[in-house]
């Protein structure tokens, strides 16, 4: 696996979760900037998401296609879809189902790289 | 008023928990749905259990988030069969360990999902009574 793309993923995520704590503690909703880091982390999902799958058709190794792309595709929807849901809560109670779809990328991530370690070629 | 139940349910508090239990009914059938298509024999019980725990997912998700007086029952059925399957089948995995040569994601009370399978229907549970009439 690539290392750079999955890391910062990883970091940007838990930062991001780590700074909708604001918008939480202070009852708002999240502003425009916490917005714009949510786009860069799915734009980066879907890099990763073709990469790998390029990656994946192209190796020696014997990986777990299904689980692996499985991952990858929940991975880029668990974002977009906190956001859909998130959107209609009016109260501070929004955030924190943004929060746990962020954290669901870094759980996903790890897994991918654990299942590509595990299939040695 | 069936209206207002139903905004009841969903919101505030209600909003996290229909996102969790989506992520567990996504998680479980996709996963279920791999390992059926993929190696049934290998350890069928764990397999069968995993597509029915996914179904229950499923089910409670759907009617937490529909929220109105018939499906707020379902959801409360979906959350105690849940519960008790968590239950039993944790019990089971550390009892009868060679009956699942797989683990599924009730197996030792979902400890590879951070026990949170054992604290869901609990929650769930404890969520249709405070906000019921």
């Amino acid at each position: 696996m690539p290392d750079v793309l999955p890391e910062a993923l990883i970091g940007a995520s838990l930062v991001t979760a780590a700074l909708l704590l604001i918008p939480l503690v202070r009852g708002r909703r999240p502003g425009g900037v916490l917005f714009s880091l949510f786009g860069l982390i799915e734009l980066g999902l879907l890099v990763l998401l073709v990469w790998s799958i390029v990656l994946v058709a192209s190796t020696e190794r014997d990986v777990d296609t299904a689980t692996f792309v499985g991952y990858l595709l929940g991975a880029a929807a668990v974002l977009p879809l906190a956001v859909l849901w998130a959107r209609n809560e009016t109260s501070r109670w929004g955030n924190t189902v943004l929060i746990v779809g962020l954290l669901v990328i870094p759980v996903l991530i790890v897994r991918l790289n654990q299942i590509w370690d595990a299939a040695h070629g | 008023m069936a209206d207002d139940l139903a905004t009841t349910t969903r919101s505030g508090p209600g909003r996290l928990l229909v996102a969790v239990y989506a992520i567990f009914a996504i998680a479980a059938t996709a996963r279920s749905g791999v390992q059926i298509a993929t190696r049934f024999e290998q350890a069928p019980l764990a397999y069968l259990l995993s597509a029915f725990a996914a179904l229950v997912y499923v089910l409670a998700t759907v009617c937490l988030a529909k929220g109105n007086a018939v499906s707020r029952r379902i959801a409360f059925a979906a959350c105690s069969v849940e519960l008790a399957g968590v239950l039993s089948i944790g019990a089971l995995s550390l009892l009868r360990p060679e009956w699942f040569p797989d683990a599924t994601v009730w197996s030792v009370f979902g400890q590879g999902y951070l026990f949170i399978p054992v604290v869901l229907p609990l929650l769930g549970l404890y969520w249709l009574r405070r906000t019921a009439r």
